[in-house]
């Protein structure tokens, strides 16, 4: 049987979305190769606690002001899990906006956890099902770029996202 | 009720853009869920969910408003549109908005929300591309999944370009769309409200899904501070897990994506800071995320049509818009005519009666022509023909019964009053076929008349320019009855069911299929009997189609009883048996004929299985056939019997693959339908024509397929059962 990452993998091609991995102390590295400038981030470090997900050595700013975020082509962002069958990405909703640095974007650079790859939709929808009646809170299951086929032909680009890349973070490197 | 002319120019102006789209969208249906190994189970889970929610459904609208509550929302159930309306329209106030960023809800439209907030001063601004070209041409949406289904990129670019004159006329798609996200995304961060819709909203969290593609519901929860979701009360679910198969089968139903590219799943009011995006100084953390969230569920008939046996089906629909692009019909027309004030495609009669009233159903209820190709499409598996025939027979009802002088005799029906006298001739064919054969050749003579034409069209609305069907004096059963069985120590017993036009016009299939099945070692009867009931049923005569469903078990019955198989050539009628009938007559009597009965070549098909020989057949080495099945035979997966048989008799067959012939029965008779029917038609005229295909003999299945090919190629179609028999 196929691996969850290969399956992931495999469907995120279909999609048009490019993949890197990396080992975590490599992590920065990988960032700034698939950041296009100017290229906003959230802190994720605070999240993760670890200082590999710091950003600091990526042309990446962390926090950016509203404007910065608008004149941004790239936004980097967390992806809490991948989902194999589908090559989506749960995206959650935080304080520290990962949602408008994952939307309001040319590129958006999404950065998971290869043991975060779910196998399929249902052992995602699983995860988020427990996360919500634990926690609360809220999620984007995104596949892909923002489209739309309302002006007489599919455009990758609509109000969201034109490009998406995801950075698989290795397990065990 | 759409006129003939009404619908031509549909036809003319919309007909090409909606059916390039339909179909494109139809057949990402069929290879998106092919991929989905589990796609029935899924279904059946997705069916008792909502089956199980609008069962409970009080209860978990008292669930759901404490947990919304809890999260720091507010929930207002509003009794109908105007209720709904005044509560949005004092939100919008109380924040002093000025402008309001709406993502696309059919909801929302339903209630017509914008007018209201616009008559305040409000500026409404859809966000939704789709919407927004409809918003600026000042046009309803024809489609309930795609609104401006009905516009080329052409009709767009021109809007655009007449309307905001850019620097550079607008042409690609690509332009269009990088315009109208850079017009629309300075509207959005200025707005204080954003109005949503919700596919589904979860009781135990308030969770609530939002399917889109296009980021632009994202962006209006995300860029206001006020959000105010409206849904009807159906879309309540008990759990977020309850998520997971609509999550993977409303993509695919609708528009033939595996899933669309954002499926949100928000907990209002959500976690995302509200910043001002004009802020060069802020870090984005360091905004407060100080947000109102109102839920706005509707009940406008909802709920009455919960307590309506016939109407409750419609409130598990999850707004895919599978039954739209499945319809053969809707295929050429689109939502404008076949639609009602908001809601489009075979579901919308059930909403739009509900919500409206019969009046606004009827204006497009005969559209659907109860072909069945919508039901195995729907995620929710809703009998949406049955909603149909629920709603035409109602509508009938309510009007005046026409003259008795003029039924009187043709029309022997059980409606005590209502339907049209179109619908009762139609509805009572069995009474016109038998006088029909009883003075044939005469009848058949006097039919094509110029002044009975003329006549007919008049009275009846019969079309002209249809061919009418020549009744042959000798019935089947006559035949039969003139001969003995030629099988001497039958395999099995049979009783051959003789169809209305088996029967009486096509005699000479009726008499093949009794050569195939003797030639095969069955022992078969052709007794006297009612016709099924399909003609009314068709018509919305609900009482008369069970008056035949009742004579025609008691006709069958004693046969079953006595060890016969029930055999059906017309693929309408098998579905009358093993379908419909379910509805019309009691269940021990319903499974007794539904699984004592078997289409002609599901038949042949069994007894080859069994043992039978083919070479009692008549056989070919590699003759090319093209065969057409029937909409309602393959509903029920019978197709592949006939396929098989002919490919087991050494045919190399090729099959059409369009939804229906457009002829569906008296629909393709009717003057008002003529043109649309053979629109329909023209889809199978172009793949019987096509290359590799144009020089093969057509067969097909049903009556009404056979006449429309008929009227459609100069090849004369046949029955495939006349090619078995030696």
């Amino acid at each position: 049987m196929e691996s969850k990452r290969a399956s992931f993998e495999g469907a995120l091609e279909a999609l048009g979305v490019t993949v890197s991995s990396t080992a975590e102390s490599e992590l920065e590295a990988a960032v700034t190769e698939a950041v296009t400038e100017p290229a906003v981030g959230i802190a994720l470090d605070e999240t993760v606690g670890d200082e590999a997900f710091s950003l600091t050595e990526t042309p990446v700013t962390v926090d950016p002001t509203p404007v910065a975020l608008r004149e941004a082509t790239t936004g980097v962002t967390g992806a809490e899990l991948g989902i194999g069958d589908y090559g989506s990405l749960v995206l959650s909703m935080t304080e520290a906006a990962s949602e408008l640095v994952s939307l309001f974007v040319e590129r958006h650079v999404a950065i998971l956890h290869e043991e975060d790859i779910q196998p399929d939709m249902d052992a995602a929808v699983a995860e988020v099902d427990e996360r919500f009646n634990e926690t609360g809170g809220s999620a984007i299951i995104a596949t892909g770029p923002s489209a739309t086929a309302d002006m007489g032909a599919l455009v990758k680009g609509a109000h969201g996202p034109r490009e998406v890349h995801v950075i698989i973070v290795e397990e065990g490197v | 009720m759409a006129t003939a002319d009404e619908i031509r120019e549909l036809m003319r102006t919309e007909g090409a853009a909606v059916a390039e789209n339909t179909q494109g969208f139809n057949a990402g249906r069929y290879d998106s869920v092919a991929d989905l190994k589990d796609y029935e189970e899924l279904k059946q889970a997705a069916r008792s969910i909502k089956e199980d929610a609008i069962e409970e459904l009080p209860d978990l609208l008292d669930q759901l408003t404490e947990t919304v509550e809890a999260n720091g929302g507010t929930v207002y159930i509003a009794d109908d549109a105007a209720d709904a309306n005044d509560y949005i329209r004092n939100v919008v106030d109380e924040r002093a908005a000025d402008r309001v960023v709406k993502s696309k809800s059919m909801t929302s439209e339903e209630i017509e929300v914008n007018d209201a907030l616009e008559a305040d001063g409000v500026d409404v601004v859809e966000t939704d591309l789709g919407e927004w070209v409809l918003q600026v041409a000042d046009e309803a949406p024809s489609h309930i999944v795609a609104p401006a289904i009905h516009k080329s990129r052409e009709s767009i670019a021109e809007l655009f370009n007449e309307r905001f004159d850019p620097e550079e006329p607008l042409e690609t798609a690509e332009e269009l769309t990088r315009f109208a996200r850079k017009k629309l995304g300075e509207q959005i961060i200025d707005a204080e409200v954003g109005i949503t819709g919700a596919n589904f909203i979860t009781a135990d969290t308030g969770t609530m899904a939002l399917v889109t593609s296009e980021g632009n519901a994202r962006k209006t929860v995300a860029a206001t501070d006020t959000h105010v979701a409206v849904a009807g009360v159906e879309k309540v679910i008990p759990t977020v897990g309850d998520l997971h198969p609509f999550i993977e089968l409303i993509g695919r139903s609708g528009t033939g994506q595996d899933i669309t590219s954002y499926v949100s799943l928000l907990t209002p009011p959500v976690d995302t800071p509200v910043v001002d995006f004009t802020d060069d100084e802020t870090p984005l953390s360091a905004f407060e995320s100080d947000r109102d969230f109102h839920l706005v569920l509707i009940d406008n008939g909802r709920l009455e049509m919960r307590d309506d046996d016939h109407l409750r089906e419609t409130l598990y629909c999850i707004r895919c818009s599978a039954c739209s692009n499945s319809c053969a019909n809707f295929q050429s027309v689109g939502g404008h005519a076949f639609g009602g004030e908001t809601y489009s495609g075979g579901i919308a009669t059930g909403w739009e009666a509900g919500i409206e009233g019969l009046d606004v159903a009827e204006e497009f209820n005969d559209l659907c022509t109860g072909c069945t190709r919508c039901v195995n499409a729907c995620p929710v598996g809703i009998d949406i023909p049955w909603i149909n025939t629920v709603v035409r027979d109602r509508i009938n009802r309510d009007k005046d019964a026409p003259g008795e002088w003029l039924v009187d005799g043709l029309t022997p029906d059980e409606e005590d009053d209502g339907a049209p006298l179109q619908k009762r001739f139609f509805g009572n064919f069995e009474t016109v076929a038998k006088l029909g054969s009883a003075t044939a050749p005469v009848s058949n003579w006097l039919a094509g008349t110029t002044l009975s034409r003329r006549a007919m069209d008049q009275i009846l609305g019969i079309d002209p320019r249809r061919d009418l069907p020549t009744f042959e004096r000798e019935t089947l059963v006559d035949w039969a009855a003139s001969r003995d069985s030629q099988v001497a120590e039958p395999e099995r017993r049979a009783v051959l069911y003789p169809d209305l036009y088996t029967n009486h016009v096509q005699v000479e299939r009726g008499k093949a299929a009794v050569k195939v099945l003797e030639s095969l070692g069955v022992d078969v009867v052709v007794p006297p009997a009612p016709s099924s009931g399909r003609a009314p049923l068709s018509q919305g005569m609900i009482a008369t189609a069970t008056d035949h469903a009742e004579r025609v078990t008691e006709t069958l019955g004693p046969h079953i009883e006595g060890g016969r198989d029930v055999v059906v050539i017309e693929p309408s009628d098998h579905a009358m048996f093993t379908r419909e009938y379910e509805r019309l007559i009691d269940e021990a009597a319903f499974t007794d004929i539904a699984e004592n009965s078997y289409e002609v070549f599901e038949y042949v098909f069994g007894l080859l299985d069994n043992g039978a020989s083919i070479d009692s057949l008549t056989t070919v080495e590699g003759a090319e056939i093209a065969y057409h099945s029937h909409c309602q035979q393959r509903t029920l997966g019978l197709e592949a019997h006939t396929v098989a048989v002919l490919e087991d008799c050494g045919y190399d067959v090729v099959t059409s693959d369009v939804e229906c012939c457009g002829m569906a029965g008296s629909f393709g008779y009717k003057s008002d339908y003529y043109e649309l029917s053979m629109d329909v038609g023209d889809r199978l005229r172009t793949q019987l024509r096509d290359d590799g295909v144009q020089d093969r003999p057509v067969v097909a299945s049903g009556t009404s397929c056979l006449e429309q090919i008929d009227a459609l190629l100069e090849r004369q179609p046949r029955h495939p059962i006349e090619l078995l028999a030696t």
